[in-house]
């Protein structure tokens, strides 16, 4: 499969993004500049983690504005799976990819842990390859991950089965002590109807080999590969994977 | 023309650096401040015949950028 990583000026996890598709995964991947007006011939879009235009005015607020955007809706548009990782969230929700908005840590405090988020549904291109109830142990750098909606969106979102991950504790309980940042419901990640665009605030790409101190996030890459699996021809994605790691282990 | 934009979350969204600022002021002594709501103000210099127009232009720019229209609204002063 071929990975397209959109670059912001800001992004920060654009080539830990990158090394999971190449190395990890041993996948095609490209670095697609955000002032592009192409994603070549991208399977799955990844907007990674950062701080784009330097949260200027609101987080992802500038970069909904950058001519690769109209791009990435035109791909989502068409089924093709696009993730929002922490920044890349953000910016989906400035470009009305996803429903809702980000509000500032309940806290106020910019908060970098490895914490417990929990798999709610697994029929999405980055969840597929998940256990229903899977528990990822992965890490959240954000200030404003505090999501927000009107309650008859977040009524709407619960019904349609669009929240996708959901802070708990360790042991997979929904409590108010394992939310990090006050978002409502303990939401962690959503999709959009379509179920091909995700977003989620905590780094799966950052917590894909254990010399990192996780390797639970390899759990939402897999979901991609099996998504392409059963995607596209069984032949013509066996010869792209051949050198994937993953699958040689 | 100039065109002042106040940027504000809306009342039904929980401002957290807002009640933290209150309580700041409250700390100081400040007993009969009930509550603080923090938000964004923009000085637009607009080339603009009229105020109106001055104003339009303005609520365009805080309808598509300067606010979200999920969690904030935002209020509109036009000077020459």
């Amino acid at each position: 499969m071929k990975f397209a990583i959109v670059v912001f000026p800001g992004s920060n996890c654009d080539h830990d993004t990158y090394h999971v598709a190449k190395e990890v995964l041993g996948q095609d991947a490209e670095l697609v500049w955000h002032k592009d007006r192409s994603l070549g011939r991208a399977d799955v879009v990844i907007l990674p983690g950062g701080f784009a235009h330097g949260d200027y005015l609101r987080t992802g607020a500038i970069a909904r504005f950058s001519p690769i955007m109209q791009e990435v809706s035109t791909f989502a548009a068409a089924g093709g799976p696009v993730l929002g990782i922490c920044n890349g969230f953000q910016v989906l929700l400035e470009a009305g990819l996803l429903p809702g908005a980000m509000l500032r840590n309940r806290s106020l405090k910019f908060r970098c842990e490895f914490l417990h988020a929990r798999v709610e549904q697994t029929d999405t291109p980055f969840t597929l390859a998940c256990r229903p109830g899977e528990i990822l142990r992965i890490p959240i750098a954000h200030g404003d991950g505090n999501y927000y909606a009107e309650p008859d969106v977040i009524a709407r979102l619960e019904r349609n089965r669009q929240v996708i991950f959901r802070y708990v504790s360790a042991d997979g309980e929904v409590t108010d002590d394992a939310n990090p940042n006050g978002s409502v419901n303990n939401i962690a990640g959503i999709c959009n109807e379509m179920r091909n665009v995700v977003g989620l605030m905590p780094h799966p790409e950052r917590a894909c080999e254990l010399a990192v101190g996780s390797a639970d996030g390899l759990s939402v890459f897999r979901s991609i590969l099996k998504w392409g699996r059963e995607s596209f021809n069984e032949d013509t994605f066996t010869t792209m994977t051949a050198s994937s790691t993953v699958f040689n282990k | 023309m100039q065109a002042r934009v106040f940027v504000t979350l809306k009342p039904s969204v929980f401002d957290p650096q807002g009640t933290t600022v209150a309580e700041a002021l409250h700390t100081l002594g400040y007993a009969t401040v009930r509550d603080v709501r923090q938000g964004k103000y923009f000085e637009l210099d607009i080339d603009a015949a009229t105020a109106d127009e001055a104003r339009r232009l303005a609520s365009e720019a805080a309808d598509r950028l300067l606010s979200n229209p999920v969690i904030e609204s935002y209020r509109i002063e036009v000077t020459s």
